[in-house]
């Protein structure tokens, strides 16, 4: 893949906790547009490798690329302004804001005003656009009606929407979902699945899952990680072929 | 009469306590630490109000400079010194102890530096307006224009600072981080700057709690003010009462702890003034240790 189309690429990621070694040399790309997927047993570094990407752990060796460009590891107060959000395996939405709230807190980065002039006086211009820019998310994964719900009144389902919301209303190009189905009925992933087709029209996503379905649906590339490694990677068909990919599944018993 | 005189000196007292209550949770709320040297910040700014007002002559200028004085040390504090703390004690025991021990030092600190500067002796910040009793039906009250303008000042910061947390993009920012800085941080809310800002706040309105704590009382006060360890105990115990996480639960608290003990001093025993404010923090903690708002509702507010 040529490196004006790759929107992240990482290399030679390992990473050790207390000496155990949770990533050894790990490498993924994602290019633009594209969906990839991310799969592997339990305990296989799939979150592990999600957190190096937002800083929340910082890898012992690797190398970071951003449309082809050489970075550093994000760190996770710069990861909106290198446009990527990710959402969380426990969805962490603020209990008490409202859904509206909660995602307007995705939005901060858009306030222009400086911190003491907006102390001082409320700066209704950012307020409306960051307002406006929620509802549009919250419009994109059909949450709108519930804007002004407290979040720990939601449904377990609702707050994956929101949560997805959140991470949208930073207009990121490079999505990062954690386990998006997680929990889900068949319903909510019917609708998963084409709100991730729609997405991959404006922006790049990343997702951890097990969920077959989704996966085997809408990934364009597959990343199979067992014990630290990539074991497989390349298209959903190929990769479910892989017999090491078999194995890893069969002897783990996943 | 004298129920009325009671009801509204407790008000008055208790504005100020809660004030100085909004500091501890401001600080609280973004850090974590309970600031024990607050009331020497408070003391800090009210030195500096004093040299606003031999300079300039008015109370009014003084008491924005001293909020922006209180303001911009709190920030400093928050920066350099909590920071570093944070980063070279955040593992082990010492990581819960090292903070408070920290307050307590710079307390000791910032009274000493004081009293280097202006030295020892009191100094005195003349009232902007008369703290005689009006007077009703014939009868004098101990109720004020100074404390009656005490009380507006005090419900006039309250709001806006309501208005801040809870109308304002800023607010919700403060909010956001109170509840989970890491998420926050990861939703790209610039936690750092943010715990600063609280910081901030908290220097402000310890600094007023300090100026009104001296103008309200004799209009002395020295780094060994008897007032600001007073002013330290009500407001700690008024944000405990309130939840510590609450900035609702620190007006009520306050409000309840001033009328409470105007209550006791002057229908029990003038001598209970130290007593009373242990012994009520003592209830709630058997009663109702979360606080009387709860740390739920309270981080709403």
């Amino acid at each position: 893949m040529s490196t004006n189309t790759s929107a992240l690429r990482v290399e030679e990621v390992s990473i050790s906790f207390g000496g155990l070694r949770a990533l050894s040399n790990v490498y993924l790309e994602i290019a633009k547009n594209e969906v990839v997927g991310l799969i592997g047993p339990n305990g296989a570094g799939k979150t592990t490798l999600f957190n190096a990407l937002c800083g929340l752990v910082k890898p012992d060796t690797g190398s970071f690329f951003l449309e082809g460009e050489k970075r550093d590891f994000p760190r996770t107060d710069n990861l909106v302004d290198l446009n990527i959000a990710r959402t969380l395996q426990g969805v962490g939405l603020f209990p008490e804001l409202t859904v509206l709230e909660n995602v307007m807190v995705g939005a901060q980065h858009l306030a222009q005003t400086g911190l003491i002039s907006a102390a001082l006086g409320r700066n209704t211009k950012d307020e409306n656009r960051i307002r406006d820019r929620a509802r549009v998310a919250l419009d994109r994964v059909y949450a709108g009606t519930l804007a002004n719900r407290r979040a720990n009144t939601l449904s377990y389902p609702d707050t994956k929407r929101v949560a997805i919301a959140r991470a949208l209303v930073s207009e990121p190009k490079i999505l990062m979902l954690d386990e998006p189905a997680g929990g889900l009925g068949t319903h909510d992933i019917e609708w998963l699945n084409s709100l991730i087709h729609n997405l991959s029209s404006q922006m790049s996503v990343l997702l951890v899952e097990h969920h077959m379905d989704v996966v085997m649906n809408v990934c364009s590339k597959l990343y199979v990680l067992n014990f630290g490694e990539v074991i497989a990677s390349g298209s959903a068909e190929s990769v479910r072929r892989d017999p090491a990919v078999i194995a890893a599944y069969l002897g783990t018993g996943a | 009469m004298q129920l009325l005189n009671t009801i509204l000196i407790g008000i008055t007292a208790g504005s100020i306590y809660s004030l100085m209550a909004i500091a501890f949770v401001l600080v609280w709320r973004s850090t974590r630490v309970v600031n024990f040297a607050q009331a020497g910040m408070a003391l800090l700014s009210t030195y500096i109000g004093y040299e606003a007002v031999t300079r300039f002559g008015s109370f009014w200028i003084a008491l924005p400079v001293a909020m922006l004085g209180g303001a911009l040390f709190a920030a400093l504090v928050e920066v350099i010194l909590m920071r570093l703390l944070v980063k070279h004690a955040s593992t082990g025991p010492i990581a819960a102890v090292a903070p408070i021990i920290a307050t307590l030092g710079l307390l000791g600190l910032i009274r000493s530096v004081i009293a280097m500067i202006w030295g020892g002796q009191d100094l005195r910040i003349l009232p902007p307006v008369s703290n005689m009793g009006f007077t009703l039906n014939g009868e004098t009250l101990v109720f004020s224009p100074l404390k009656l303008l005490i009380l507006i000042i005090t419900l006039v910061l309250m709001a806006l600072l309501s208005l801040l947390f809870q109308r304002t993009n800023l607010g919700l920012s403060l909010r956001a981080s109170a509840y989970a800085p890491e998420i926050s941080r990861l939703s790209g809310v610039h936690v750092d700057l943010i715990r600063t800002l609280g910081w901030a706040l908290a220097g402000a309105a310890g600094a007023v709690a300090g100026i009104f704590q001296t103008v309200n009382g004799n209009g002395n006060f020295s780094p060994d003010s008897i007032e600001f360890a007073l002013l330290l105990v009500s407001g700690f115990i008024a944000a405990v009462i309130g939840g510590l996480d609450s900035l609702l639960g620190a007006v009520i608290g306050g409000m309840f702890l001033g009328i409470v003990i105007a209550f006791v001093l002057i229908y029990v025993n003038t001598s209970l003034f130290f007593i009373v404010p242990f012994i009520i923090l003592l209830i709630v903690l058997f009663i109702r240790p979360q606080g009387i708002i709860g740390a739920r509702a309270g981080r709403r507010a």
